[in-house]
C-alpha cells in the first residue's frame, strides 16, 4: 500500500505550476482576456492552480498557428510521425507515476485506476496508431488496360477537439493519436473541470512535436468551445460529451460543411443470464465483478453499466452476492493505492448525482445500499464523494433511463431472453452493453441483438486499442480506438490516370 | 388553478437576469447522455436551433425578462413526462456551452413526480378501456 503525497507538497511525485496559459504555436501565451479561472481538485475541494480563460481570439490564434505548422507537418512521412508517436509513448511510460498522480489530483479518480488503466491505455494508444499509420496503404484500381485510379490518404488540415473531464488524458489521447498519426494539426480544448493534467503531459512531450502541431486553449464552453466548434477554418470537429452540445456542434459543422465525430454517452445495460449462477466458481466471481463495475471511475464513464438486468430465476441470490461485493468497495483518498472509488469530478456533478438519488426514491425505486454523500473526514471532507448506490426498480423509471454519471446502479429482473433484449434496447442510447452467459449461443445472439456499438461479452470496461468504440442511436457518430478512426482524420485523394497514348475520340 | 411543468428557483432566476445582461435573451434545452447530460443547457436565443424533434415544455416567466422557453427532445420527454422540473443553480464547474459556467455555477434540474391533479391536467392519467 502506498499513499502518494498531495501534488505540490514535500515528497510528491508531481508539482503543478500555479498558473497555466494557453499553448499556441509551440509556446505558452497569456489569454487574450487576461483572465484566469481557479482549478479545484475534487479530492479536497481546494484550488490548486489557475488556468487561462481562453476566448475566440485565442482560438483564432491557435487555428492560425495550426495552419502554419500544417504546411510542413502535413508532408512528414508516416515513418517520421510514427517515430514521434512512439517517443511520446516512451516518455509517458517513463513518467507513469507522475502522470497518474497528476491525473488523480485533477479528476478525483483513484490512483490505482490511473496507474493501471488511464495512463497505460493512453501510452498504448500512441503505439497503436504509430503502427497503424505505418501499415496503412492506399489502393489502386485498374479500370482498364490504360486507366488507373489511385487512392491516397491525405490529412484534413487543422482539426478541433473538445475533450471531456472523466478521463482527461486518455480521452485527449484517443483523439490526439489518430489525428497526429494522420498528419493533422490540432486545436484542443480540455474540459474546464479538468483543465490542468494535459499540461503536465504536454510538459513531458513538448520537445517532440514541432511548434503549432498541437495547440491547447483552455476556457469555458461558451467562450472557447463554441468558437472552436464554429470556427470557419477548421476541417473537422471531434467532441465527447452530451446530446444537446453534440447537436449544437453538428449545427455548427453544417454551417461550415465539415465532418464531425461525436461520442455522447449512454445508459448501458449489463445482462446476467441464469446460467451465470450454475456454479459458484471463478466465472461466477468474474460475473460478480462485472456487476460491481458500475462503480469504476465513480460511475463517470459513458459506458457505465448502470442498468443491471438479472434473470428472475437467479435474481435474489445473484443480487445479494452482488451487494456483498459492492460493500467491499474501498472508498477513500484517491491517492491511496488501496482506494477503489474516489471523488466525483466536480461539485455540480455531486449535486446532480444526489438529485438523481432523490428522483429514484421519489419514483418508488427501492434503495438497497448507499444513497448518501460520503464524508471521509479530515481534508477529504471538502471533496466530492458519493457512496456506491444500488436501486431496485423498473426500466421505465428515470434512474433507468438517464445517465447519472455517478456510482448509481439500477437493477431489475427479466424472465427470458426476449424480455432481456427488450429491456436492454428500451433506451435512447446505444454505446455500451454487457452480456454474461456460459452459453456461446446465448451470448452471441444477445450481443448481436443489442443495439449498442460495444457489447462486452463475459467482460466489461476493457478499452484496448484495436477494438472499435462508438455509439448506436443517440450515442454518437464515429468509431474511436481503432484504425478506422484514421478515416475520420483523412480525406481521400483520387488520381484518375490515363496511360492511353491517343485521344478519347469525343472532340 | 394553473399547472406548470417547469419552475425556477429565485437563485436561478437571479442568475438568468445576470446572464441576460451579458448575452441578451436566453432559452433552455435539456440535455441527455454523457458527462454533463441530464443538465439543462442555457443558450442565447438563436444559438441553438430548435427542431421538429423538440418539445416546448414551458415558457418561463421571470420577472424583468422576456419569456424564456424550455425545450427537450421529444424522445427524451417520453421518459420525463411524468416529472415536474425545477431549475436550480449550484456551485460548480459546469460544462457544455451553457452560459453560466464562467460564473462558477451550474444550472441544475430538481425533479418531483407530477401529482394526481397535474397528471389529470396534462392528460397523463391512464385511460381504462
Amino acid at each position: 500500500m502506498t499513499v502518494y503525497a498531495n501534488p505540490g507538497t514535500p515528497g510528491s511525485v508531481v508539482t503543478y505550476k500555479s498558473r497555466y496559459d494557453n499553448y499556441i504555436g509551440g509556446k505558452y501565451v497569456a489569454p487574450n482576456s487576461g483572465q484566469y479561472f481557479e482549478n479545484i481538485t475534487p479530492v479536497t475541494g481546494q484550488v490548486f492552480c489557475e488556468v487561462a480563460r481562453g476566448n475566440s481570439k485565442d482560438i483564432d490564434a491557435a487555428v492560425e498557428a495550426g495552419w502554419k505548422a500544417f504546411a510542413s507537418w502535413g508532408k512528414t512521412s508516416v515513418t517520421e510521425r510514427a517515430i514521434i508517436l512512439n517517443k511520446i509513448a516512451d516518455r509517458m511510460e517513463e513518467n507513469l507515476e507522475l502522470l497518474s498522480v497528476a491525473e488523480t489530483w485533477d479528476n478525483g479518480k483513484p490512483v490505482r485506476e490511473t496507474m493501471a488503466a488511464d495512463i497505460p491505455l493512453a501510452i498504448d494508444h500512441f503505439r497503436y496508431f504509430a503502427g497503424a499509420i505505418r501499415a496503412q496503404e492506399g489502393s489502386l484500381g485498374e479500370l482498364n488496360e490504360d486507366t488507373v485510379a489511385y487512392h491516397f490518404h491525405e490529412p484534413l488540415g487543422v482539426v478541433g477537439q473538445i475533450i471531456p473531464w472523466n478521463f482527461p488524458i486518455l480521452m485527449a489521447v484517443w483523439k490526439l493519436a489518430p489525428a497526429l498519426a494522420a498528419g493533422n494539426c490540432i486545436v484542443l480544448k480540455p474540459a474546464e473541470q479538468t483543465p490542468a493534467s494535459i499540461h503536465v503531459l504536454l510538459g513531458l512531450i513538448e520537445d517532440l512535436l514541432p511548434a503549432g502541431v498541437l495547440n491547447i486553449v483552455n476556457g469555458f464552453g461558451i467562450e472557447a468551445g463554441a468558437p472552436l466548434a464554429s470556427h470557419n477554418n477548421i476541417r473537422k470537429i471531434a467532441f465527447t460529451g452530451e446530446t444537446t452540445t453534440g447537436r449544437l456542434i453538428m449545427q455548427y459543422a453544417s454551417e461550415n460543411l465539415i465532418p464531425v465525430t461525436l461520442e455522447l454517452g449512454g445508459k448501458s445495460p449489463n445482462i446476467f443470464f441464469e446460467d451465470v449462477a450454475a456454479q459458484k466458481d471463478s466465472y461466477y466471481e468474474k460475473a460478480q465483478e462485472g456487476f460491481a463495475f458500475f462503480a469504476l471511475n465513480q460511475g463517470e464513464v459513458c459506458t457505465c453499466p448502470s442498468r443491471a438486468l438479472i434473470q428472475a430465476s437467479i435474481y435474489e441470490g445473484f443480487l445479494a452476492d452482488g451487494i456483498e461485493r459492492v460493500k467491499k468497495i474501498v472508498q477513500g483518498n484517491p491517492l491511496d493505492t488501496n482506494t477503489m472509488i474516489g471523488a466525483q469530478a466536480s461539485n455540480d456533478q455531486l449535486e446532480k448525482i444526489l438529485s438523481y438519488i432523490d428522483i429514484g426514491k421519489a419514483e418508488g425505486a427501492k434503495l438497497l445500499i448507499g444513497g448518501e454523500r460520503a464524508d471521509l473526514g479530515g481534508e477529504l471532507s471538502g471533496g466530492y464523494y458519493v457512496q456506491p448506490t444500488i436501486f431496485e426498480g423498473k426500466n421505465s423509471m428515470r434512474i433507468f433511463q438517464e445517465e447519472i454519471f455517478g456510482p448509481v446502479l439500477s437493477v431489475t429482473s427479466f424472465k427470458d431472453y426476449d424480455e432481456a433484449i427488450d429491456i436492454a434496447n428500451d433506451t435512447l442510447y446505444g454505446l455500451g452493453a454487457g452480456v454474461w452467459s456460459r452459453s456461446g449461443s446465448t451470448m452471441y445472439r444477445a450481443g448481436r441483438a443489442i443495439q449498442a456499438g460495444r457489447v462486452w461479452t463475459n467482460t466489461y470496461h476493457q478499452y484496448p486499442a484495436h477494438a472499435a468504440f462508438g455509439g448506436y442511436k443517440q450515442s454518437g457518430i464515429g468509431r474511436e480506438n481503432h484504425k478506422m478512426m484514421l478515416d475520420h482524420y483523412q480525406q481521400t485523394k483520387n488520381l484518375l490516370v490515363s496511360y492511353a497514348e491517343g485521344p478519347m475520340g469525343f472532340f | 388553478m394553473v399547472f406548470s411543468r417547469v419552475e425556477i428557483t429565485d437563485a436561478a432566476a437571479d442568475m438568468l437576469r445576470k446572464m441576460t445582461g451579458v448575452h441578451g435573451p436566453l432559452m433552455f434545452h435539456q440535455s441527455g447522455g454523457c458527462c454533463d447530460g441530464s443538465s439543462p443547457m442555457c443558450f442565447p436565443v438563436g444559438m441553438f436551433r430548435i427542431g421538429s424533434s423538440d418539445v416546448l415544455l414551458q415558457t418561463l416567466e421571470v420577472e424583468g425578462l422576456a419569456p424564456i422557453e424550455f425545450y427537450m427532445s421529444a424522445s427524451q420527454f417520453e421518459y420525463w413526462k411524468y416529472t415536474h422540473l425545477t431549475i436550480d443553480v449550484v456551485q460548480g464547474r459546469g460544462s457544455g456551452f451553457s452560459v453560466e459556467a464562467p460564473e462558477g455555477v451550474r444550472f441544475m434540474i430538481r425533479s418531483r413526480m407530477l401529482n394526481d391533479a397535474e397528471l389529470d391536467y396534462f392528460g397523463l392519467v391512464p385511460q381504462v378501456h
